[in-house]
């Protein structure tokens, strides 16, 4: 090999090293979120409920805000659009989803916490955004989220909000997943 | 466009000196020259397709230039006056992608081709066919991206940054043209920047250490690796824009478990480097003027290589000052607003040696020196901005505003286009043998300088008022502003027509040109006659180098 073919023989090395890394960034930036919790991700699985003692002394308030995505035409509502907790205590709130189209579908509603730095410190033991919901047309159900806020929630957050998404899923996929996989219940 | 290119006096030179240097060049002697059109498809001559990519370069400037004056004419009074929004989302995208992809870097990449070898004492690029490649990968790319403006839904309406959901759920249909003609120009620059590796690396002249080549070289090789590094992320994240609209994959949509911020992630990845690759080579250029015309050595040679090579290192660690309102968390925020700011201190050493370069120099001011002048003063002022862009919480304020389109106009405009403008005059008598006019470059000059002035520096305060960027209407306070810079544009705009007659002009003739047509020029490339015979050093030359 000549000196002018080992140079470009290197240069390529770099080259496809370089697009699989922006490959690769995309499952490491996912487990990157998942670990630091940045950007709102949340654990997709039921947690156990920590019995601790609540902290009466500490009011922190959550706040719900629902949005529908585009391409399904349900509406997700929630029963108390805020509510003020205390560190410690397990707080079941109740969603209502209604199917306003004519025909049956599913979908999903994705979760973000807000600041980013809360989520780690929100368990849900319950919620419906673990699993895929199908709704009949117009069908109206309604289905809980229990979760609790950890006392060691930094001091400064006084204001969490958790933001529910609708999005579609794709009907075959998703029997598919129902099938293979049946969400895991929490161990608490 | 063909026969009227720069080296046209060229060919006749080639045949002498060809022939003078046989053994070096053996194809080239034993088959005939192709004539007209198939001698420019065929080309592997450095020069030859330097020259190509220049003009290329040269007629995408204007064609992005229409589309901003297209964007100017709609914003000179408020109102939708001319074109409707989803046209004018068009031009600011078209504008964009025009002008990174298909003017400045094609530019700089033609300058590369023209002058590395003759800077290093080598008789062609490293790989001359890979070369040839290169250049005519650019104009399919760009015929292709322009053609999606005639397409059905239009073109590309989603900023050059086509951040998604904006190109993949909510894009027109012809992005998957827009992607295909990115990934062929991407491949190009891909090329072309392992050529230039190749050839730095391994065709230098006998005795010409790393640290005795010019800066231009210095901060190409640098670019390269740039090119080299970041390229492929852009291929991967355009790949990934592919599959999220055509093959049901979900990379940035939150509905199948993607996210949207990823793609800012890596596109920044990609980004910042990129607006780096598009001013290295200027820092080049800027550092062989200044000591020419000064009559002095470059202050700080090691420096200048040191702070370049630092410069590149840092682009890597800064991509989410362009994200700081996606919601990072705060040590996020920090980290990336102090590596910023440490982009000042690298590029402060490189301001202070062009100043120390010019103390006590005996200083003539020649149209290359204005410009290069010019580009330290703007450039300068372009830096100023980036460093109050570069404070996150003031950020939050100036994001999408036109005060960030102020910034970054004047470090590409008065930055990395003054500077091709100045290394166009500088080399010119190297290229054709006639020193461009005077006369009609100091107007060129006068009127880039006032209207560039005019056009962008309203803009920081339309921007520190809150007009946001991108949108074809604003509010009355802000019409004073923009009529200022809507005429500055079109002053700008129409100046650059005497840029064209003026290498028209020295092309066909006027003053004859020596082998060293400046004063006080030291570097290789003039040892070699002026215009530059097709072939040069064909044997390396004798190579002495100076103590810098």
């Amino acid at each position: 090999m000549n000196p002018v073919q080992r140079t470009v023989f290197r240069s390529v090395l770099v080259l496809i090293g370089m697009f699989a890394f922006a490959f690769a960034l995309v499952p490491l930036y996912d487990v990157f979120c998942r670990i630091t919790g940045v950007n709102g991700k949340v654990d997709e699985r039921a947690q156990s409920l920590i019995s601790e003692e609540v902290d009466q002394s500490r009011w922190v308030t959550v706040q719900f805000i629902t949005r529908s995505g585009s391409g399904l035409p349900w509406i997700l509502d929630v029963e108390q659009r805020q509510v003020r907790v205390h560190p410690g205590q397990p707080t079941e709130i109740d969603f209502v989803f209604t199917n306003r189209s004519g025909v049956a579908q599913s979908g999903r509603a994705v979760p973000s916490v807000s600041p980013s730095r809360a989520s780690r410190h929100l368990r849900k033991v319950n919620c419906f955004c673990f699993e895929e919901q199908r709704l009949e047309a117009g069908e109206r159900i309604e289905l809980p989220l229990v979760f609790q806020l950890t006392r060691d929630l930094p001091e400064d957050v006084n204001t969490v909000t958790l933001v529910y998404t609708l999005y579609p899923v794709d009907e075959d996929k998703a029997q598919l997943q129902a099938q293979a996989a049946p969400a895991p219940g929490g161990d608490a | 466009m063909a026969p009227k290119l720069p080296p046209h006096h060229s060919l006749q030179h080639s045949s002498t000196t060809a022939t003078a240097g046989g053994q070096v060049h053996d194809d080239h002697d034993h088959h005939p020259q192709p004539r007209g059109i198939m001698r420019w498809l065929l080309t592997t001559n450095h020069k030859e397709i330097g020259s190509l990519y220049l003009i290329f370069s040269l007629i995408m400037f204007f064609v992005g230039g229409i589309f901003a004056l297209v964007v100017r004419a709609e914003l000179f009074q408020p109102g939708l006056n001319l074109i409707n929004p989803e046209f004018f989302n068009q031009m600011t995208t078209m504008h964009g992608l025009i002008m990174v992809f298909a003017a400045v870097m094609p530019a700089f990449t033609g300058l590369a081709n023209w002058m590395i070898p003759l800077q290093i004492g080598a008789p062609d690029m490293a790989l001359p066919r890979l070369n040839n490649f290169s250049f005519w990968l650019l104009p399919v790319a760009f015929i292709l991206l322009l053609s999606t403006l005639l397409m059905p839904g239009g073109g590309p309406n989603f900023g050059w940054t086509f951040y998604a959901p904006l190109s993949t759920t909510y894009a027109p249909p012809s992005t998957t043209f827009f992607i295909l003609s990115l990934h062929i120009a991407g491949v190009s620059s891909i090329l072309g920047a392992i050529n230039i590796v190749a050839t730095i690396l391994n065709m230098r002249a006998p005795g010409m250490r790393m640290m005795d080549m010019p800066l231009f070289v210095w901060t190409w090789l640098i670019t390269a690796f740039l090119l080299i590094a970041v390229m492929p992320v852009l291929a991967g994240v355009i790949t990934m824009m592919l599959m999220d609209i055509n093959f049901g994959t979900s990379f940035f949509d939150a509905a199948g478990g993607g996210d949207p911020v990823l793609f800012q992630h890596l596109f920044w990845f990609f980004g910042h480097p990129e607006v780096y690759i598009m001013i290295l080579p200027a820092f080049g250029i800027v550092s062989a003027i200044i000591p020419c015309f000064a009559r002095k050595r470059l202050f700080g040679y090691a420096s200048m290589v040191y702070a370049t090579a630092s410069i590149a290192v840092l682009s890597f660690l800064v991509w989410a000052h362009h994200m700081f309102v996606v919601g990072l968390p705060l040590a996020a925020e920090l980290f990336f607003m102090y590596t910023t700011m440490l982009i000042a201190v690298p590029t402060g050493v490189k301001v202070f040696n062009w100043i120390t370069t010019l103390f006590r120099g005996s200083i003539t001011f020649e149209v290359p020196m204005l410009f290069a002048l010019a580009f330290v003063v703007l450039f300068t002022i372009g830096g100023f901005s980036g460093l109050m862009l570069a404070i996150a919480p003031a950020d939050f304020q100036y994001h999408d505003t036109y005060f960030v389109v102020a910034h970054f106009h004047y470090v590409l405009v008065p930055g990395a286009v003054f500077s091709i403008m100045a290394a166009v005059y500088f080399w010119l008598p190297k290229w054709t043998g006639h020193y461009p006019s005077e006369i009609l470059g100091k107007w060129h000059f006068w009127l880039s300088v006032i209207g560039v002035n005019l056009t962008f520096f309203p803009m920081h305060f339309s921007g520190l008022a809150g007009m946001p960027r991108r949108i074809p209407d604003y509010a009355l306070q802000f019409a004073d502003f923009n009529l200022v810079s809507s005429l500055g544009a079109f002053l700008f705009g129409f100046s650059q027509l005497i840029f064209v007659w003026v290498i028209i002009k020295c092309v066909r003739g006027g003053v004859k040109a020596p082998a060293k047509a400046w004063d006080g020029a030291e570097d290789l490339e003039w040892t070699v006659p002026s215009p530059a015979p097709l072939h040069t050093f064909e044997t390396p030359p004798d190579f002495k180098p100076v103590q810098h």
